[in-house]
């Protein structure tokens, strides 16, 4: 699965993109969430205020109890702020 | 309508030109310009960068203007919104509204601009004497884009 970090996230991570086997007990993407926060302390620092985490899977806005059943890309970053 | 994601500028008189000529029906043709300002709060701002997620960026854009080509009669508009290192005085984002009356043309082009603040992913990274940081997103903003829904 392609994994995707904007703005203050992708900073925080190190990174933009990613690409991960992820165990097959990840159902949600607050299961996501959870086991990315297991791969070490820059992902603990990212996702530590999860009011100010949005989330897209395959481009479209989703909820943190949505499946990832059948997706190809997760986007996270901050709430925006264009215009 | 058109939708463009760009790291260049933007002409507002040729873009208004390209969508008004040859046209007799358009009563009204308001625009909005969006621009990098030089201060926030009592801050200064040196430069501005905008990040945003391809492909995604312009996919919102394009579902806020049909969402405006839903509520009012609209007779054709443009949205362009740059991303990329930008500096004080520098347009951001563009858009205008044609419709036969002023009423929808005002209201389509607060619309767009309310919802795109909120919900097309762009993120403002200012650079100022003290540093770089990401900008807040605004509660009031929200409230903004969510007056629309009532």
């Amino acid at each position: 699965m392609e994994i995707l970090y904007f703005a203050r996230l992708r900073e925080t991570i190190g990174h933009s993109c990613e690409t991960r086997d992820l165990p097959a007990d990840i159902i949600s993407v607050a299961d996501l969430i959870d086991h990315l926060t297991t791969q070490g302390p820059q992902y603990v620092a990212a996702f530590e205020n999860m009011d100010v985490i949005r989330v897209a899977v395959d481009q479209a806005y989703v909820g943190l109890d949505h499946s990832l059943e059948g997706c190809r890309e997760v986007a996270f970053f901050p709430p925006m702020t264009g215009g | 309508m058109k939708v463009l994601v760009q790291s260049d500028d933007f002409d507002i008189a040729a873009e208004i030109n390209e969508l008004t000529q040859g046209r007799t029906d358009v009563g009204a043709v308001v625009s909005f310009t969006g621009l990098v300002r030089d201060f926030h709060g009592d801050q200064k701002i040196n430069q501005m960068t905008l990040e945003h997620f391809p492909g995604m960026a312009e996919k919102q854009l394009k579902t806020i203007c049909v969402q405006a080509g839903k509520r009012w009669p609209l007779q054709g508009g443009t949205v362009i919104h740059r991303y990329g290192p930008l500096y004080p005085g520098d347009q951001i984002v563009l858009v205008v509204i044609l419709s036969a009356h002023r009423e929808a043309a005002f209201e389509a082009a607060e619309f767009i601009m309310d919802w795109l603040k909120t919900d097309a992913p762009f993120w403002k990274k200012e650079q100022t004497s003290t540093g770089a940081r990401w900008v807040n997103a605004k509660e009031s903003d929200t409230e903004k884009s969510e007056k629309w829904l009532k």
